[in-house]
Order: structure tokens, then sequence, then C-alpha cells
């Protein structure tokens, strides 16, 4: 069977934010790329960041990027390498500016400079005090983001393939990305992109689990693609939580819900959170929230027939102080939970929303990976930037904005990286004579198999074991538990069954495709968290507790490394965080406390 | 509405930028799309074809539905 190829220097798969920051760097060099992406460009995840980017502009008031970059190290709990995230925190007011003059439009202050506002973390002078440095296009900055850069590309010829999802990354038989296979959703057609340089920008995957903020879309293609082609991932036992999502939905409540005075309640009513922090109470920091929220429906005392969530209380507010304080938030209620919060509380878990982990880099966007002895050995041909790809600038928490900042610092950086090697004036190696074969096999025995596993079956028991077993909150016996239970389920995720066996717009077939991408993830993910025996940022133990000896659980002397799951056998390894910074000096150790 | 159209409306529903869209979305092609004429239909196909945030402050009422061709399918929507 012959497969159609396209020749192209460079093939970016995403178009969400780093996707299209890295592909303006490719085109504006004048070197032909594609973009390819399951959805129109600017319906990317990315369109759903509200927070801001953050960068030391100090146009409000007086800010150093050696602050920004001690509240990212911190944040991290140190698991961040501080020679990335010196280059982030350097780079982010020359690329904030730079959007600028793109087109983004920025709020501005009276005298016309960009607008900048608190957010949590944000500190001046190593600590001290909150510093306004998130910059931001009212409540859509994403979305504006991604505007501005999609004109960009459009004006500089990049070549978009819209509604088409990469299935495989070819490597050649000296570990060579040469390029990735993809379908055309339109015509089931698989085609090969023939490339010298592949961009990984696929977002990250937070649909392993049964709550998650995240929009459908992110099933963790980019990091199933690179498992599959026996890149290892990083640090995939690190994934942020928020307390408040929708029981079922994941839809997002605010914290000023519990602001204005909600209550969280267990089975019996009661008011558990006097129990887990007497003065500040429903009030607490997230992580406490979180862990007292996990700790009742562990030990039984969650509410609804699976008893797997707990209740989020306002029925005692006046309805007016509802409708005018938290706007939306009874229309949330009414539609993702079929409850009107005037009358009757609101069903509430522990919901995932972003994932540290992913793809090993280089901070400049060269994809790394354990040769011959050296841990951090590039991929030739491969780079990978935004949620997908890991650093490590998040570490072990990433910082509130400095996600829109990771894909805009790294997309650049990726696409530099690639434009750098490419004017190094390498023609395309040769394709292997089997590069679509994987791809060719896995879609046919999708298509072709009876008396498999049903993909929303299989996806749905994926989502709730990550979610009992590798939560917000952790525990050693649910952990062991959760791997024995996570690897059965692949055996089912390996032999998928569909029943549509059309060849265009078979949506069917893509779920399934993206359900392979899926537990890939949600395996890394629990092997790597089962194996960290400590606390660390968003890893939480339960038997690993905050002591005189340990503060927050965390234990430098034998946790202070990065994670590597090896998808081939796996088997799991550990590398050094680089605590080495390019100029300053290293941003010591300390217990990480707000 | 042919197969191949339909289908590539619904991948345009449950692949929204927003989860909230995804879920309300997906609901209605269960739920409701069937019962529409053909003309609603292509009215629905339009409509999915928006911008996220406007069409999210549509169906959940935070903007008034304005455009009168578009109105009587988001209150649909929203029922469903």
């Amino acid at each position: 069977m012959s497969i159609p190829v396209l020749k192209f220097d460079a093939v970016i798969v995403g178009a969400g934010g780093a996707g299209l920051r890295s592909a303006i760097q490719l085109s504006e060099a004048g070197l032909k790329t594609a973009v390819l992406s399951k959805v129109f460009p600017t319906r990317s995840h990315t369109v759903a960041a509200q927070g801001g980017v953050a960068a030391s502009l100090g146009n409000s008031e007086e800010d150093h990027w050696h602050w920004h970059m001690y509240d990212t190290v911190k944040g991290s709990d140190w698991l961040g390498d501080q020679d990335a995230i010196e280059f982030m925190v350097r780079k982010a007011n020359e690329c904030v500016v730079e959007l600028e003059h793109y087109g983004m439009p920025f709020d501005r202050t009276d005298n016309g400079k960009i607008y900048q506002r608190p957010f949590g973390g944000h500190m001046s002078n190593f600590g001290e005090k909150p510093v306004r440095r998130s910059c931001a296009a009212a409540d859509r900055t994403g979305h504006a983001m991604l505007h501005a850069m999609y004109q960009r590309n459009v004006k500089a010829n990049t070549q978009f393939f819209v509604e088409w999802m990469a299935l495989d990354l070819i490597r050649d038989s000296e570990g060579h990305v040469v390029g990735v296979t993809a379908m055309e959703m339109e015509t089931g057609q698989v085609v090969i992109f023939h490339t010298r340089a592949t961009i990984f920008a696929t977002g990250g995957a937070g649909r392993i689990f049964y709550s998650s903020t995240n929009a459908f879309i992110n099933t963790g293609d980019g990091l199933g693609m690179a498992a599959r082609a026996g890149i290892p991932l990083e640090d995939m036992e690190f994934w942020q939580f928020h307390p408040t999502g929708v029981a079922g939905a994941g839809v997002l409540i605010t914290e000023g819900v519990r602001g204005e005075g909600g209550i969280l309640r267990n089975s019996s009513k009661e008011r558990f959170m006097e129990r887990y922090a007497p003065n500040a109470k429903d009030l607490a920091s997230r992580d406490v929230v979180s862990r007292a929220m996990t700790t009742e429906i562990n030990e039984g005392r969650g509410c609804g027939v699976n008893k797997d969530y707990v209740l989020l209380d306002i029925t005692h507010l006046d309805p007016n102080t509802i409708m005018k304080r938290l706007p939306g938030i009874r229309e949330i209620g009414l539609q993702f939970a079929g409850v009107d919060c005037i009358k009757e509380p609101l069903p509430v878990v522990p919901t995932c929303h972003y994932q540290m982990g992913g793809i090993p880099t280089h901070y400049s966007g060269r994809v790394v990976m354990p040769q011959n002895g050296d841990p951090n050995a590039v991929v030739p041909g491969f780079y990978a930037a935004g949620e997908c790809a890991c650093a490590s600038v998040h570490g072990a928490n990433r910082l509130g904005t400095n996600s829109l900042l990771d894909l805009l610092v790294f997309g650049k950086s990726a696409g530099d990286s690639a434009v750098e090697d490419l004017k190094a004036g390498k023609a395309h190696r040769e394709l292997p004579k089997n590069a679509a074969e994987q791809s060719l096999a896995r879609v046919s025995a999708i298509d072709n198999r009876k008396g498999g596993a049903n993909v929303h079956e299989t996806r749905l028991a994926m989502q709730r074991t990550m979610q009992a077993h590798a939560g917000v909150f952790r525990f050693g016996d649910l952990l062991k538990s959760g791997v024995d239970k996570i690897l059965e389920i692949e055996k089912a995720a390996r032999q998928l069954e569909i029943k549509d066996k059309s060849m265009a717009w078979n949506t069917a077939r893509t779920e399934a495709l993206e359900m392979e991408n899926l537990i890939e993830v949600a395996k890394a993910t629990m092997l790597s968290a089962e194996a960290r025996k400590e606390s660390r940022g968003a890893h939480v133990r339960d038997d690993a507790p905050d002591t005189p000896e340990f503060p927050n659980g965390r234990n430098d002397a034998e946790w202070l490394k990065h994670t590597l799951f090896n998808p081939v056998d796996n088997s799991i390894s550990y590398k050094p965080v680089n605590m080495q910074p390019l100029t300053v000096e290293t941003i010591a150790l300390k217990t990480r406390s707000y | 509405m042919e197969r191949a159209d339909y289908e590539r409306l619904r991948w345009r529903c449950i692949r929204r930028a927003l989860l909230e869209l995804d879920i309300t979305l997906t609901r209605f092609l269960d739920t409701g799309f069937d019962r529409l004429s053909e003309e609603e239909k292509q009215v629905f196909v339009e409509l999915a074809n928006m911008e996220d945030h406007e069409l999210w402050y549509w169906l959940s009422g935070q903007t008034e539905c304005d455009d009168p061709r578009f109105a009587p399918i988001v209150a649909a929507i929203r029922k469903s």
C-alpha cells in the first residue's frame, strides 16, 4: 500500500499557543512549515486560559526577573531546573512585548503601558510582598493570544492542516526523528509528513482523570506518540488540582464561592473542614481543602450513590448575594449538576487542572533522553514545547500565569532551535521503509477487531482508577493497587473495538486513537507516583507527612531528582535536578510555605 | 443530514476549546438534535462554528442572544 508523503522543513503538531509561537519562528525564517491540528487553531485549549501571562515588566510597580525566578523555583518546590527557569523569566518581557507587536490587545494603564495585576504567588524582593506581574487581556488572555499569533502565521505563510490527527513519530534506525504520520479526518487517509524538524506542541492530558477542568481535546497525543517511539516521560506524577470542580463534569467552581461563605459538607451534612482547619475552615489553602475532601471520600463519608463527592453548600446565603457576587455560579450548577444552588448544595470533587511533567526537553526546546550515560542527550530532529513538554520550569507545582509564559518562551525557543539546526544545512534524512507501518497497523486493528474493548467504557475505567488511586491526595496502598489496575486497563486499551467502519469522519476511530495515547499517560502517572515515596509540590502522600525532619513530607536527600518513566519496559529511572542557573547563584533549598 | 456532515458537526461539538461547550453541545447532539428540522440543523451547524467564548456566553445566559436566527436554538440548547 502506497502512502502519500508530504515533504516539509518542519512540522508542528498542535496549534495552541506553543505550536503557533514556534511556527512563527520557522515560517518567518523562510522554512516550509506545516502545522497539524485536530481542530481549528483558535479552538485549541489555550483559549480557556484566563489568568494572564507573567512578566516582570515593572509597569505597575518595581519588579525584577530574579524575583520572578525565585517565585517559580519556590512554586516548583525546588524540582524545577534553575537554568531553564532563569531562561524563561529573562525571556518573559521580550516575549510579551513581541506579542503586543503582533496585535495582542493587552489591558493598559492610563499612560498606555501594559497593565499588570496581582496573582497568587507573585512576590517582590524574594518572597517579601505581593507584586503586580500578570499581563492580561480582560478574562480572555489565551483567546486573544491565539488570535494574534494565528494572524501572524497566516501572514508568514504557515501551512495549516486543520482537522488532522498526528498518529506516530517516525524515528530512523539511528534514533533521529524524521517526521510523523497523520490522518486526515475528512477522508481517513494516512499521510507521512517527512521533515527535518518535528515539534510537538500537543498540550496536556488532563482527560486521564475522571474529574478534569480540561476540555475533551486534551488527550496527551504528543506524550502517547513519544512513548510509543521509546522516549521517556518526565515527572508525570505531578498534576495540579483545583479543590472544587463540579462532580462528574469537571467544570470549575471559583474559589470565590468559599470566599463568599460557601461551606463544604460530607454525607452527614457535617461541616468537615472544622476538623481539618479549625481556624481557616473552608477558606484554608487549596492543598488543605483538597486533602480534607479526599479523606472524607476515602473514609466513606462521600455523597451520592458511589459516595465519591462532597457538597458545597451556599443555600444559607441570600439569593441576591449569590446572583450579585457569584454571577454564573447558579447557571453552572443548573447546567452541569442539575442542581439549583440557591436551594440545594453543589456536588464537588478535587479536579485535575494542569500537567507539570511531559516530554523531557532542554530549555532550547530540543527533546532529550538518556543515551550512552548522558541523561540529557538530544534526540536529533525532535523538539517540544508547552504543556506537553517538561523543560522543567514547573517542577512539582506551577506558579499561576507561568503556563502562558511557558508556551510563549519555549514555543519560540523550540522554533529558534529548529531554525538554527536546519540552517546548519542538513538535508532530509531518508525515510525508513516501514515509516507508516506502526500507524497503519494500529488503525487497521481498531477498524477490524471483533470482540474487543469498548472505547467509552475503557476510558471511564481509566479515569475512575486515576481519580481514586492517584488523585490530589495519595496513599501508598492505593497507589500500589492502582498500578495493578491501570496495567489491567492498559490491556483493554490495546484491544479497542469500534462499530463504525467508515473511512470519512469516523469520530469513533479518532476517539479510539486518542484513548491509545491517554493510557500511556495514565500508566506513566500511576507508576511514577507510586515510585516517589516523598511528598513534594502537587504530589502529596499520606505516608510522607509533615515532620520536623521532612517539612511538608519533602525529602531532598533522597528525592531531589526528576523521574523518567521508560515506556518500553515500564521501568523508572531518575536524573538530577539542574540547580545551577545561567548567571546568578543557586536559589538554595528551603521549606516551601506561603 | 448526510452521515459525513453529521460526523463532522459532531467532531466540532465534542472537541471545543472550552469544557463547558464540550459538555453542553455533546448533550444537545445526543438529546435534542434529532428533533430539529433540516433547516434548524443547518442553523445549528453555523452556531457550532462560532467562537467559544461568544457561544458560551449565549448558552450560559451571561449575555442574551440578540440574533433572531440563533435565539430559538440557543433557547432549545439551554433547556436540553
